[in-house]
């Protein structure tokens, strides 16, 4: 890592600011809320968010998110790296999403309709969740969909099959080539 | 009575065996240096460390890990900003690093102006996640405080150092051209490292519009060729977690090694030194009182010659703490300079931008280094500014990142997300903080740390010279990057405080008055002939450039000097 680096990741975060990532930035504040012991998730929360992490980024010639268990990930990261009050807006929206599911589809809670259904449903929160980061005051806490989105793609493309089959790894390269040819359709380097 | 005498000899042992020819106090970068010189001159040298022990590879577990088999995947955890809320902010504190950063709230200090203080209290100290970039400084720097008066002239020029940056060089193993600039004079380099094709086109441009200022490759302490044992680089540019192929230059990989195979170093971890002793008499000091962090219980060692190079601040700390009958305001310190003008760089500025094209271009590998824009402002009568003095130079790079946010979900989104996005470029500036008397450091005896310590008020700010100077540092890096074609090009501010950019200095200052400044042209205290310094504290202006090359330099350059006293009886 140098600094170069350290700073240019801000600049990549196009879609704003990664939650409890903002130690990227200087001169930010810090929490001193406790962090809540009390969260805690079942086998069936991580089920239920490996298949949303799954209508994110499914399976096409290369593994999705469930395969890479994300839905554990999210959780582990929830628990430990998100304040109280993101931890609260997490755990809220993963009911607020089951009942967005039961209203649109008779009933039916996300773990039983189907994967369109899930898409549909998801699509239209996705453009819920980008209008609500556009208006909302900037302290105010994030979407809960922003959260499930963003570590479903942190988790992804860091996880063992996100890195290595849709993108491309080298642990150790061994030598630094400064320009190589690129054509379309090439993958990007995961690190 | 028989008890006597036993305690005589029994103390007369104790002090036999706790009698060192040398005692070196830190084993940073500028510690490991000293450590090496002396030990390699034939005397018998006690290292002082305050921190635990790092053991060079074997220390380094975590780094072997691929991102995923980390609990975070490299994120900080609420805890690590909970222990650690000023170490965490630090650009190489990650999941794996974490261990080389100190935890705050074990080891306070107190902000009187806000002042972040990046530590690493263990074997190696900091030169174990440093950023690795390594210039000379020349005649500019070392003329520019009897140039325009701010701080007291420095008693050296270049051609002092010259020949010990070129002897430190070629040990350490620095990467770079010989790019023939008289204000970032050339070295000993080992292969340079490659611009990506989006830096190359941003280099000709800059020579292609302007005729003050160049862009070349960064020269860093990364070893392109095997140095010894060490390296050669591996290009996973992960070296803040310690490097297992020895890749670049730490005390634990280089220095250490070396001082250690001559079979004259007593490494001591777990000593905090307490103060450095003094007897009036002989006006020597005689050794040091240290507090085993382990044990908690004092001892004193005992030595002809003792090196400080226990960090800017924490040189300060232990000479402020030396208090006698002969120097009640701290050793040596009969100038009141010691803990004055404290100085860092002021960064964080700069802009950056996207560029449409070389789409058919990418690189391979993960190179731990950037370009460098090295200083043009104030270097000669034509680039001379009216509203500033010093100057500034800029670090940076090009990358073809991935984009890893995009609108919507599903198959599109992950086609999206998996291949190389725009090419983008940053410069970022690193600016010359001027010697301010009033920018110190003091003891606080009424908040004391776990080991009844006082702790360090540190009261230090950028005034009006460096506010003005960052309107320039960030408006000309918007103006190259746009006359090189890039688009979207957006300036940015972090604003850090002080310390955050790590390159402290300033706080037991060289010159040529003992009245004005602690140390003599040698890093010799004036007053204490035996004790020398040379950590950051030395330092009589900051420059521009990274700060630890010459570090190293004045070591080996003090080094044998104060073996030379030895040998002519002097010391």
């Amino acid at each position: 890592m140098n600094r170069r680096d350290a700073l240019s990741r801000v600049a990549l975060l196009l879609g704003g600011t990664v939650i409890g990532a903002e130690f990227f930035l200087s001169g930010c504040t810090n929490s001193d809320k406790k962090i809540g012991q009390s969260v805690d998730f079942t086998a069936d929360d991580i089920a239920y968010l490996d298949e949303v992490a799954e209508t994110i980024i499914p399976a096409t010639d290369t593994p999705g998110a469930k395969e890479a268990k994300v839905g554990a990930f999210m959780t582990v990261m929830v628990k430990d790296c998100y304040k109280e009050d993101d931890q609260k807006v997490f755990l809220e929206g993963m009911n607020k999403l089951n009942e967005a599911a039961r209203k649109k589809f008779n009933g039916n809670g996300f773990m039983k309709i189907t994967p369109e259904q899930r898409k549909e449903l998801l699509t239209a929160i996705d453009k819920e969740q980008k209008e609500y980061a556009k208006n909302k005051e900037k302290d105010a806490a994030a979407h809960y969909f922003t959260m499930m989105k963003q570590l479903t793609l942190l988790g992804y493309f860091t996880s063992e099959p996100g890195a290595t089959k849709a993108l491309r790894y080298v642990p150790v390269p061994g030598r630094f080539e400064a320009c190589i040819p690129y054509k379309k359709g090439d993958k990007a380097w995961a690190l | 009575m028989p008890g006597d005498s036993l305690n005589v000899h029994l103390n007369t042992k104790a002090t036999a065996q706790n009698t060192y020819d040398a005692i070196v106090i830190g084993s940073g970068i500028s510690g490991g240096w000293a450590a090496k010189e002396l030990c390699e001159k034939g005397l018998k040298t006690l290292v002082l460390e305050r921190g635990r022990n790092v053991e060079h590879i074997k220390d380094y577990a975590g780094t072997e890990k691929n991102i995923w088999e980390l609990t975070h995947h490299m994120r900080l955890s609420e805890e690590d900003r909970k222990n650690s809320p000023i170490q965490s902010k630090c650009y190489a504190f990650d999941e794996v690093s974490k261990k080389f950063f100190v935890n705050d709230v074990e080891n306070p200090y107190n902000q009187v102006k806000k002042f972040y203080w990046i530590r690493g209290y263990h074997v190696g100290g900091r030169s174990l996640m440093w950023g690795r970039q390594s210039y000379r400084w020349s005649d500019l720097d070392f003329e520019a405080n009897a140039r325009d008066g701010h701080g007291v002239d420095w008693p050296i020029r270049y051609k002092d150092l010259a020949p010990w940056y070129s002897y430190v060089e070629k040990f350490a193993g620095i990467n770079g051209n010989k790019d023939g600039l008289p204000q970032l004079p050339d070295g000993e380099f080992l292969p340079a490292m490659e611009m990506n094709c989006l830096e190359k086109h941003v280099a000709a441009s800059l020579k292609q519009n302007y005729n003050d200022r160049v862009m070349i490759m960064g020269r860093s302490a990364n070893h392109t060729k095997q140095v010894g044992d060490r390296g050669p680089c591996q290009y996973r540019n992960k070296c803040h977690q310690g490097c297992p192929f020895g890749g670049y230059f730490s005390s634990n990989s280089a220095t250490l090694p070396a001082a250690r195979a001559t079979g004259n170093m007593t490494l001591r971890p777990n000593s905090i030194v307490l103060e450095v002793l003094y007897d009036k008499d002989k006006k020597r000091a005689t050794g040091v009182r240290i507090l085993d962090a382990e044990t908690m219980k004092t001892e004193e060692y005992y030595a002809r010659i003792i090196f400080l190079n226990a960090s800017t601040l924490g040189t300060a700390q232990i000479l402020l703490q030396s208090v006698s009958d002969a120097f009640p305001n701290g050793l040596g310190n009969s100038s009141q300079q010691v803990g004055h003008n404290l100085m860092d760089h002021h960064y964080g500025v700069g802009a950056r931008g996207e560029f449409d094209g070389f789409s058919d271009q990418y690189y391979y590998g993960r190179r731990p280094n950037g370009i460098y824009i090295p200083r043009f402002r104030n270097i000669n009568e034509k680039t001379k500014r009216s509203d500033y003095v010093r100057g500034f130079g800029y670090q940076g790079g090009a990358q073809r990142g991935r984009v890893d946010h995009a609108d919507g979900i599903g198959v599109e989104l992950k086609e999206k997300l998996t291949e190389p996005g725009n090419w983008t470029m940053q410069i970022a500036a690193w600016g010359e903080h001027l010697p301010y008397y009033e920018n110190k450091v003091t003891l606080n005896k009424e908040k004391k740390d776990k080991y009844g310590l006082p702790t360090l008020d540190i009261d230090c700010e950028f005034k009006e010279n460096e506010k003005i100077m960052r309107k320039d540092m960030m408006e000309s890096a918007q103006e190259m990057l746009e006359k090189a074609g890039l688009k979207n090009v957006k300036t940015f501010d972090n604003n850090p405080p002080p310390g955050f950019c790590i390159h402290e200095m300033g706080t037991a200052r060289m010159g040529k008055d003992p009245k004005t400044s602690v140390l003599n042209g040698f890093n010799q205290m004036h007053e204490v002939k035996n004790v020398f310094n040379t950590d950051g504290a030395c330092m009589a202006s900051s420059a521009c450039q990274n700060p630890s090359l010459t570090y190293m330099a004045l070591t080996a350059r003090a080094a044998d000097y104060a073996v030379n006293e030895l040998k002519k009886g002097n010391l």
